[in-house]
């Protein structure tokens, strides 16, 4: 890819003898973690230079969004990180809601969903990279024991929403619709069993010999590097910095809960780990707290121009049916402004700069998304480490394309 | 708390242009090209700002304006716990200085800018594309750039190969004009088109 121009007739020659060959690691390497093309200049096994050639899984959804309306944009959203979709909705949807004001009005019940489910999206999406992540580095029962798991909390996602990945729950304006009457108990029966799940997988993980000889001291980034490079969420604070948006720029009702951040020391693959796990466990603290905390009562904005009017109203009302007409054709009109509007998810900071120009649709729809940044420092991870070791940076660092690429 | 930002920032930079955004919410630095890299090192150097971390770098396209992109910086300090975006204006052949010295995170977002909008960043060393595939003509989010693209993908079977073809769509793209085309007892949005296509009766 490099292109350099010939030296100058006049320049002394001079020959440099290269002992170096470049390895393609993907796009279809089960270890790239999707469809990672990754360019290694190794010299013998040791990674010299690492250039991911990102994109693969590009579709274009900030153009898209940029030609739908804002109800229809949504969607969108649960395509970008495929493994913790409501997160994801979470940011469009605060951002909408600022930008027409009406973040204060959001009822208590849809805070308290939005936040139950954001950590069980938490949840689904660490217990994927640990136990894949475990799979990169040769174990294989954390994946079997952890999907399992998966599929209790999805089938949590089904109920509530209708589907079990792309959920389009979170709305501008509180969230679609109220939870089952059933939610609560079966979450309640599966948080009595969760942390000895975690302690299970601990017991297979944490003081594993070959799995801490993959992992230790490998890919360590210190915490002044880790600023630089624009990490956040988990693979920030492996670093030693204590940052969490849900503690230091409170959302939501996070302000109310109590929950503790894992930070780790080292900042290397093992720490990631580490940090992953331990957040697992207070997510599950923060369901438990939700659903003590949560009371009754509407789940969206009284405002039919935004949230549409309940069905049975719309069979009597001519103005409901005409509100829910209007709202799934034209949509509603957002005032000229900009936000940048950020939530910390699994990944890290997902960020949504939303630029409105007062139409139906995003004028500018930008996604932070934190896995890009940490794809970035690559380079600076891997290099000196073995190609073994690569396979294990990409796994500590959670790459999901669909939020890398857009 | 955007108050004393925007003091920090008054007591550094005395003449900086501020605006707020998102009803106050938000404050935005707005800075000319040719001061973009004092003010940035600025930014993150002092002590009473010290903004380490550079979380985003994007482009928006107003094709009207005669310098048509802004470049947006969303800056995050983590030790005042603060947020700050700074915007600069760029044409299609100004060059904006490169802040990635400043912030090694800031290269893939140039780069992503300079795929997406084309915007040329002075002094980043690698300026390739990111995003788009090898050999990508245009640059896609531009507002003039449709959103069908002008080439598609397919496998030729008799060629054994991936070809590119000019796009051929089966339906149009349809683009919906939402503003109300009736005339209603109050002047909306959209009436001035009624009156325009008002056909005048006949005189007799």
């Amino acid at each position: 890819m490099s292109l350099s121009l010939p030296p100058p007739e006049d320049a002394p020659r001079r020959t440099v003898e290269v002992d170096s060959h470049t390895i393609n690691f993907g796009p279809q390497h089960p270890a790239a973690h999707g469809v990672l093309r990754l360019v290694l200049e190794m010299k013998g096994e040791v990674v010299e230079r690492a250039d991911p050639h990102i994109g693969l899984l590009h579709r274009g959804t900030e153009k898209l969004i940029e030609h739908k309306t804002y109800l229809q944009a949504l969607p969108y959203f649960d395509r970008l990180d495929y493994v913790s979709p409501m997160c994801m909705e979470h940011a469009f949807a605060l951002a909408v809601e600022r930008l027409l004001g009406i973040d204060k009005d959001v009822p208590e019940r849809a805070r308290y969903i939005r936040v139950l489910f954001s950590e069980i999206t938490r949840i689904l999406n660490h217990l994927l990279n640990v136990t894949t992540y475990a799979l990169d580095c040769g174990a294989i029962t954390p994946a079997l024991w952890g999907f399992e798991q998966r599929e209790h909390l999805l089938e949590m996602y089904e109920m509530t929403s209708g589907s079990h990945y792309h959920a389009n729950y979170f709305r501008p304006g509180g969230v679609a619709k109220d939870i089952p009457a059933a939610l609560p108990e079966k979450i309640e029966r599966w948080l009595a069993q969760f942390p000895a799940f975690l302690d299970d997988l601990e017991g297979l993980l944490t003081e594993n010999r070959i799995f801490k000889q993959r992992t230790v001291d490998i890919g360590v980034i210190s915490a002044e590097q880790a600023m630089a490079w624009g990490f956040s969420g988990p693979c920030l604070r492996a670093s030693g910095v204590p940052w969490d948006l849900r503690k230091s720029q409170p959302y939501e009702v996070y302000d109310r809960l109590e929950f503790d951040i894992p930070v780790g020391r080292h900042g290397d693959c093992y720490d990631r780990y580490l940090v992953r796990v331990a957040e697992m466990r207070q997510s599950a603290r923060i369901i438990r707290q939700c659903l003590d905390q949560m009371r009754p009562g509407p789940v969206k904005v009284a405002d039919h121009k935004i949230v549409p009017p309940p069905r049975a109203e719309m069979k009597r009302s001519m103005e409901a049916l005409i509100h829910h007409f209007k709202l799934y054709t034209e949509g509603f009109h957002v005032p000229a402004g900009a936000t940048y509007t950020v939530v910390e998810a699994p990944k890290g900071e997902f960020g949504v700069y939303l630029v409105a120009d007062g139409s139906n649709r995003p004028y500018r729809c930008k996604i932070r998304a934190p896995g890009f940044a940490h794809l970035q420092a690559m380079e600076v991870l891997s290099k000196g480490h073995m190609l073994a070791d690569a396979v294990a940076i990409i796994g500590s660092l959670d790459i999901v394309f669909g939020e890398i690429d857009r | 708390m955007v108050e004393e930002l925007e003091q920090a920032i008054r007591a550094v930079l005395p003449d900086a242009r501020l605006t707020r955004d998102r009803f106050g919410a938000e404050l935005v630095l707005h800075v000319a090209r040719e001061r973009l890299l004092p003010t940035m090192a600025l930014l993150r150097d002092h002590p009473t700002l010290a903004f380490a971390q550079c979380m985003d770098i994007c482009g928006v396209d107003w094709p009207a304006r005669e310098e048509r992109f802004d470049v947006v910086y969303n800056l995050l300090s983590l030790q005042w716990n603060r947020r700050l975006r700074v915007i600069v204006r760029a044409g299609e052949s100004t060059p904006v200085p490169s802040v990635a010295g400043l912030w090694p995170s800031a290269t893939w977002y140039e780069r992503e800018c300079w795929d997406m909008y084309g915007i040329v960043f002075d002094g980043q060393p690698d300026l390739r594309r990111l995003l788009t595939d090898y050999g990508f003509e245009g640059h896609p989010l531009r507002k003039d750039f449709p959103l069908t693209g002008f080439v598609e993908l397919r496998y030729d079977e008799e060629r054994k190969q991936v070809v590119y073809e000019p796009v051929s769509l089966t339906q149009d793209y349809r683009n919906f004009d939402f503003l109300s085309p009736w005339e209603a007892m109050t002047t909306l949005p959209g009436d001035e088109k009624v009156h325009l296509q008002r056909i005048e009766a006949p005189k007799s």
